[in-house]
């Protein structure tokens, strides 16, 4: 047999590994916008369907029983997001600036380091389990919006400690030097030097924080419970609320497609509400960053 | 040295590590009350460690030990119970790197008076037009004060670092290579501030440029892997230096 021409042969088999390789990439870019797109449509095809003014504006199974709503979740919603970003920023700003500012860099601040990071991959529902036990006994209640927040703190406080501690890593060390050239105590740099450089990595964790919120639904069913109910008679009770029961969107997403049958639209016009409060949020906090920023450099 | 100058900064013995790394050795130098002296030497041989020793700034650097004295008006530094705060308040610095805040350039220039507790608008604009002209920029921004200074040129952030530091009334200015990162004409403005410069303030400048050592100093220190090899009135270090190394140096023969 004759020996093949080799060069040909290379270029040729280059060639069509190019192509497969090209098709093989642009298929699975295809895939994936097909996907998401696909999912988004069907949802919001689905959600229309159950979707109105008064699947907005009640609370789920009030009286009459027909009227199905998810005012109490929205509410319920919003209020975790409030409390879970006022207890956990603080905290984890705190931790990210004692982390890297004061704490003698070392094994424990490895450790500390290396624990954060795995807190982070620990699966929700176990935040939950641990949640309901433990402020069980601090509360003596069983579920309530607060035990549902402060478990929720927990669990974003290692995405907001991990973002914000190499947000302020890489605060140039001219900025920190310009200070204290001039006299400025360490807390004073920190406060007008090293936190304002760093605003937007902490509305990064914060934006991030509250994707996980609004998305959890395994530990707040242990915690927050499932109850929809919007009761708001006097002014206490915006306050008296927090130590209620309260079902999330998810939570209320989830006992609608569990029950199934004619009340599977309504589980899909929740995740349509759900989809646009996640939207809507992202672009309020984006806005945020934005007038920040601007602000700055005026 | 005979001429009846007072002494600003006295430095006796000073050893400097950086862990294993001994970075200054046996350092003796006086640094005289408004003068300007320069640190020249080749890349390495411990110019901005000794300059920055001189306000604690090596405070930072973790493994950083000192021994020997230095003395500011015939005070040790060094000794416990010194407030660096305000001992750099006494000593400002300007960087290699212009280094203004993200901020207008009217807070970078009221940072430092206000760390210190100044109040007070009308207090405050007086001292920040001040020291803009002390640092001859005030024509260049004075219709901007409000606009980021980082939107200014590199020899314009670079005086406005100088009126940041001039604003909270330091006895001694030091300078690591400030024209380093600059073009000859912002050079040149910075270098005639100098001149201006040391009528009210001691300076101390480090500098790789020999030309420049000669044209704005009083004094020069040369110094060579970790050693002060000799320190004299600039024009007789460069015309009679008494150290055959020195002479090797300032006449290029290496470094
Ligand atoms: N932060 C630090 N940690 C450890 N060693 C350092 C540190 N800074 C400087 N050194 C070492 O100290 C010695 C003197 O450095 P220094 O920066 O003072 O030199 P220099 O004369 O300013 O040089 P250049 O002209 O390049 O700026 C060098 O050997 C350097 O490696
Ligand atoms: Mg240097």
């Amino acid at each position: 047999m004759e020996k093949p021409v080799i060069n040909s042969l290379t270029k040729k088999r280059r060639r069509v590994s190019d192509i497969v390789l090209k098709v093989l990439i642009f298929t699975s870019a295809a895939i994936v916008v097909a996907l998401t797109l696909g999912m988004i449509i069907y949802i919001v095809v689905k959600g229309m369907e159950g979707l109105s003014w008064n699947f907005l504006s009640t609370p789920a199974f009030s009286y009459p029983y027909e009227n199905y709503g998810v005012l109490g979740n929205i509410v319920n919603t919003l209020y975790l997001v409030v409390i879970t970003l006022l207890v956990a920023t603080p905290i984890g700003v705190g931790a990210a600036i004692y982390l890297t500012e004061y704490a003698k860099q070392g094994r424990l601040t490895r450790i500390i380091e290396f624990t954060t990071e795995t807190l982070a991959g620990i699966p929700s529902i176990i935040y939950g389990l641990f949640g309901s036990v433990f402020f069980y006994n601090i509360f003596k209640v069983n579920y309530s919006i607060l035990t549902g927040a402060l478990t929720l703190s927990i669990m974003v406080l290692p995405t907001i400690i991990r973002t914000t501690q190499e947000a302020i890593k890489t605060v140039p060390l001219g900025y920190r030097e310009g200070s204290i050239g001039l006299g400025a105590p360490k807390w004073h740099m920190i406060r007008t030097v090293v936190l304002p450089s760093c605003i937007d990595g902490i509305l990064t964790s914060v934006i991030l924080s509250i994707g996980r919120i609004v998305g959890e639904s395994a530990a707040l069913i242990f915690t927050a419970g499932i109850a929809a109910d919007f009761n708001f008679d006097s002014i206490a009770d915006i306050f008296t609320k927090v130590m209620n029961q309260g079902g999330s969107l998810t939570v209320q997403l989830y006992q609608y497609a569990q029950r199934g049958g004619s009340e599977m639209k309504y589980a899909f016009s929740t995740a349509l509400v759900l989809l646009i409060t996640v939207l809507i949020i992202n672009i309020c906090a984006k806005l945020v960053a934005y007038r920040i920023r601007k602000k700055r450099s005026v | 040295m005979s001429e009846n100058e007072s002494i600003k900064i006295s430095t006796k013995n000073v050893n400097l590590y950086y862990g294993e790394n001994h970075a200054l050795k046996d350092i003796n130098l006086d640094i005289k009350t408004n003068k300007i002296t320069a640190f020249i030497g080749p890349s390495g041989c411990g110019k901005s460690t000794f300059l920055k020793s001189l306000n604690r700034m090596n405070d930072l650097i973790p493994g950083c030990r000192i021994t020997g004295q230095f003395l500011l008006d015939g005070e040790d530094i060094y000794v416990p119970g010194v407030d660096t705060n305000l001992l750099r308040r006494r000593i400002g610095m300007v960087f290699q790197k212009p280094n203004p805040f993200p901020m207008s350039i009217y807070d970078n220039i009221a940072y430092g008076p206000r760390v210190h507790g100044i109040k007070g608008k009308a207090k405050l604009d007086r001292i920040v037009e001040e020291s803009l002209i002390g640092a001859a920029v005030f024509d260049e921004v004075k219709d901007r004060l409000h606009k980021s200074a980082l939107s200014l040129s590199g020899g314009q952030q670079q005086r406005i670092c100088i009126a940041r530091a001039i604003a909270v009334q330091p006895e001694v200015i030091l300078m690591d290579e400030p024209t380093s990162a600059l073009d000859p004409v912002s050079t040149l403005k910075i270098e005639e501030l100098m001149n201006t410069l040391k009528e009210k303030y001691t300076v101390a400048i480090v500098t790789h440029n020999m030309q420049q050592a000669t044209r704005i100093s009083d004094y020069t220190a040369f110094f060579l892997v970790g050693e002060m090899v000799e320190y004299a009135k600039t024009e007789e270090l460069f015309s009679r230096p008494q150290d055959k190394r020195t002479e090797d140096y300032i006449t290029g023969r290496f470094g």
